[in-house]
């Protein structure tokens, strides 16, 4: 690989790479204050000044950039020995603990799909799992209220991850406290664990530690509970239970509190903030584009009306073609994806763009700049779902920049859980209730001061139930 | 109509198996899809277009 792109490479690596302005010039990291006061304005900056491939310094390390589709696919194709994963996110080791994830070889994260919750054929029992965690979290709604788009989110993804990935029984012990404190942990990812993800004195770290103290607390309490109570019928146990049952030689729980903690955090991690996010981003795009909202309500009340063989349930349609709701929700993904920088490191010499980068550099890939390149995607500002309707397919058509879920090898492997997510919460919510911005329309934005993004408070809307 | 599949891609969530089955099957030792009809009829072509928009790997293609 190395011989062949030596002869083809034209730049003198990294340094032949055109490096971004800086807002921050007094910094002594860098870009890194760039990143962490206005990340879209940084990573969109790369792109003007510097075109397909650019470079901002990150701490001590280059990051090279790329974004058009031609970098985007070299990127996206690379194998894990190359482009690897692990040493690029340092921010989430805190989170998910040390000995927990990322301590596994690329052949053993693949070998996790196969015997995995996210395969086709699960997908009937998720979608009844997430109709039902729907149905709870409207239950006690009234007629009409108000809600915070990022607590109800949250909150509703914290039970479908949590039922679906880990289990019925373990999902029945969490409460609103779970999430509360797994908030806290996304919280805690500020680009400051580029420098040291332990750093003093940094406000967010010390309460995403004490987050996890009291998850593990949480966690440790439902192990207890289950030692007290003994073994059930095999049909009854979840994930915890067979965690539990293993045990070291000397008869103690070979899994500890601590372990058994990160391993469900990592595996809630993925689908967690970013559904959360794209469902309350959804409603918003709705709210600001009534012509659309009224196609999506008709397009479902079309769907879910009374038949000769009765009402057709959410969770058999969720699995099936809903066209309107899904091009809004593609749409949705494309203005605002939840993560807009996907990194990796180096491992040995690589070619991308002409340029050969040395071992240990970062190199990075923006959904966020690429979903929205002009070339590809016209008026790339504007919400338009029209895009993703037959026979347009803006996605399809450009697979290495349409790029929400990432591409490639590591395309998002929940997507097809995710769209299947949010297309039963919308089947719910807009069957059963209108909503109504409560602030400016403008006032609805992303809080992006943490590598993990969230919706900004206050983000709230009002809810009344439909009359038939 | 051409069907291609990218097994670099392929992921093995057999979707595609799901929407049209006799186009699509499993290599279950590489956890990939077989192509077991490149060359499917226009009787097929409303299955094999839905098989490529919801492949979640976006590995599959239909070229005419």
């Amino acid at each position: 690989m190395t011989e062949v792109s030596t002869s083809s490479a034209t730049g003198e690596g990294v340094e032949g790479i055109r490096e971004v302005s800086r807002r921050f010039p007094e910094s002594e990291h860098g870009h890194l204050e760039d990143l962490r006061d206005d990340p879209i304005d940084l990573l969109h900056r790369v792109r003007d000044e510097c075109g397909d491939i650019g470079r901002f310094r990150l701490a001590d390390r280059d990051v090279v950039l790329v974004t058009g589709a031609g970098t985007n696919e070299a990127f996206f194709r690379a194998p894990d020995d190359i482009l690897d994963q692990a040493a690029a996110y340092p921010f989430m080791t805190p989170i998910f603990g040390t000995g927990v994830v990322f301590d596994t070889s690329p052949e053993q994260r693949s070998e996790g799909l196969k015997n995995q919750a996210l395969k086709g054929e699960m997908m009937r029992g998720h979608a009844s799992t997430i109709e039902n965690e729907i149905n709870r979290m409207v239950a006690d709604w009234g007629d009409e209220g108000e809600i915070d788009l990022l607590d109800f989110f949250a909150e509703l993804t914290i039970y479908t991850t949590s039922a679906c990935l880990i289990g019925k029984p373990f999902r029945e012990e969490l409460d609103s406290r779970f999430a509360d404190y797994y908030h806290e942990l996304e919280r805690g990812t500020d680009a400051l664990a580029y420098v040291d993800p332990y750093m003093k004195g940094v406000e967010s770290f010390e309460i995403r530690d004490a987050a996890r103290v009291k998850l593990v607390e949480l966690v440790q309490g439902i192990i207890d509970k289950r030692h007290a109570r003994g073994t059930v019928a095999r049909e009854d146990r979840d994930l915890l239970d067979v965690l539990i049952s293993i045990k070291a030689e000397d008869g103690s729980d070979h899994f500890s509190a601590h372990i058994i903690t990160g391993m469900f955090i990592s595996m809630m991690f993925a689908g967690h903030h970013t559904s959360s996010g794209t469902a309350a981003w959804t409603l918003i795009e709705l709210l600001r584009h009534p012509e659309v909202m009224a196609e999506i309500v008709a397009e479902l009340d079309d769907l879910y009306a009374d038949g000769p063989e009765g009402r057709v349930e959410v969770s058999f349609q969720a699995l099936r073609s809903i066209p309107n709701l899904e091009a809004a929700l593609k749409e949705t993904l494309r203005l605002h994806p939840p993560l807009i920088l996907l990194l990796r490191v180096a491992q040995e010499e690589f070619e991308i763009g002409g340029h050969l980068l040395p071992a240990g550099t970062m190199v990075g890939s923006s959904p966020r700049v690429s979903n929205r390149i002009a070339e590809d995607f016209p008026d790339p500002d504007a919400f338009d779902p029209g895009r993703y309707l037959d026979p347009n397919q803006a996605d399809l058509q450009n697979r290495w920049t349409w790029i929400p879920f990432g591409a490639g090898k590591h395309r998002c492997v929940g997507n097809a859980f995710a769209m299947m997510q949010l297309k039963a919460i919308f089947s719910v919510l807009l069957r059963d209730y209108t909503f109504e911005m409560t602030q400016p329309s403008e006032t609805y934005r992303d809080d992006t001061s943490k590598m993990v993004i969230q919706l900004a408070r206050p983000a709230t809307v009002r809810y009344r139930r439909r009359t038939p | 109509m051409n069907v291609a599949a990218d097994l670099e891609l392929c992921q093995g969530h057999q979707m595609c198996q799901f929407e049209a089955p006799s186009v699509f099957g499993l290599d279950s030792e590489e956890d990939k899809v077989i192509v077991l009809d490149t060359n499917p009829g226009e009787d097929l072509r409303e299955q094999v277009q839905r098989a490529v928009k919801y492949c979640p790997a976006m590995a599959l293609s239909l070229e005419d």
